[in-house]
């Protein structure tokens, strides 16, 4: 592949094959911590590493596996990253780990994980996959961080509050933009409006293009 | 499939486990002193506040007990009581309890008590009560706790140990009775506790250094 491929994919990754808005994979720890964007953009960033690191040595070992064993094998890869990214949030960033609690140790079980290793990593070349894995770790970081985002302004009123647990210093209060939000968006309900707005305004944009490209070529 | 068939697929899945295991012991063995600093001060920055006023002295996560239920506590989780001393007398007791009967579940709360019995401090732990009501028992969310430090069981007598909707002396939270009411229980029926149980309390074996 050329550079010019590697962005596409990339590039497919965010938005045409988004994980979150289109496959609608890992959507429980999408909808579980993303009532700040803080959290959203924590938990985002270990996906993104695990995904990464996990398609790398998936295609790394795609030659010595027997389908028999890919499962397991893919597995243990998996939960092992995950073992050492909680290990490392816990050395490093202590209050965002707290914050995040159970959803570190459960990415294990983001289905978006085992799904690249299972329909990318194991038959593409390693550097492909790494960027295919940091790809769509991007795209579920994305969509992860604008949910975190409409629902911490819309329930909170607050932008970027709490960014001291990731970057560290003083305790960050965030931009107040209102005094007080509108609380049903923090709560469980208010993840799945929050997404549901996402998935329809990237469908809306997607339709309108299509409609333009449809006039433009006089094609259907 | 055939027998060398699996014992290739056997010995394949064992190396790549041994590996595995091997990135994570070695990301262990690197985090390990930092993971423990991290918890002990962030136990340290939890309990201090529980202190005010008091004057001690060296590490208050020292000399901890931690009790197994039935304990005589509230809660039926394990009660810890750290011990906090100065110039080797005891000075104070920190006791880490759980409130049953939350809106959402148990609430696990730290309260600070010197040798008069009287509050020291009060710090919500954990709970999981509704967000803009009942977390408001959380410091970072209003200064509800604040009414307890300076109280004891004379201070008020013990039918005030309730919110004012039952007749008691302390306030409630707008849209939420039922939390205020079982952090105050909590707190009333612990510091009945040491009352009744002051030199026990320092008189127990502190737990061994993991």
């Amino acid at each position: 592949m050329t550079e010019r491929r590697y962005l596409q994919s990339v590039a497919t990754a965010l938005w045409r094959d988004n994980p979150g808005l289109v496959q609608l994979l890992g959507l429980c720890p999408l909808l579980a911590v993303t009532g700040s964007f803080v959290n959203g953009l924590g938990l985002g960033i270990a996906t993104l590493a695990v995904l990464t690191v996990s398609n790398g040595l998936v295609s790394a070992t795609r030659r010595f596996l027997q389908k028999e064993i890919r499962i397991p094998i893919y597995v243990l890869i998996i939960a092992s990253l995950v073992t050492c990214v909680e290990l490392l949030f816990q050395a490093f960033f202590p209050a965002l780990d707290r914050a995040l609690g159970i959803f570190i140790p459960l990415i294990v079980t983001n289905c978006a994980i085992v799904a690249r290793a299972e329909v990318f990593a194991s038959k593409n070349p390693v550097f492909s996959s790494i960027v295919d894995g940091f790809g769509m770790g991007l795209g579920f970081l994305l969509i992860l961080v604008t949910i975190g985002l409409i629902r911490e302004l819309v329930g909170q009123g607050t932008l970027f509050a709490d960014m001291h647990l990731l970057l560290g210093g003083e305790p960050f209060k965030g931009l107040v933009v209102a005094d007080a939000g509108w609380l049903i968006a923090i709560l469980p309900p208010g993840a799945f409006f929050a997404l549901a707005v996402a998935i329809a305004t990237k469908n809306s944009i997607d339709r309108r293009r299509h409609a333009r490209l449809r006039e433009r070529t006089g094609l259907r | 499939m055939s027998n060398s068939a699996v014992l290739k697929n056997g010995l394949t899945l064992a190396l790549i486990a041994a590996v595995c295991s091997g990135l994570v012991a070695v990301t262990y063995a690197l985090t390990r002193d930092k993971i423990e600093d991290n918890r002990k001060a962030y136990l340290e920055q939890k309990l201090k506040p529980a202190l005010s006023g008091v004057f001690f002295e060296g590490d208050v996560t020292e000399s901890v007990v931690t009790l197994a239920a039935p304990h005589g506590l509230p809660g039926n989780d394990d009660a810890m009581i750290y011990r906090v001393y100065a110039s080797g007398e005891p000075v104070a007791a920190l006791f880490i309890v759980t409130a049953r009967n939350g809106y959402s579940g148990p609430i696990r709360l730290l309260l600070g008590v010197d040798m008069n019995g009287t509050v020291t401090g009060l710090r919500i732990l954990e709970h999981r009560e509704t967000p803009g009501l009942g977390d408001k028992i959380d410091e970072d969310k209003s200064d509800w706790v604040q009414q307890f430090p300076g109280r004891s069981l004379g201070d008020p007598a013990i039918d005030g140990w309730q919110i004012r909707n039952d007749g008691g002396e302390f306030d409630q939270l707008t849209g939420a009775t039922v939390t205020p009411r079982a952090v105050i229980n909590a707190v009333r029926d612990t510091l009945i506790y040491f009352a009744e149980n002051k030199e026990q309390v320092f008189a127990m074996q502190e737990d061994k250094a993991q």
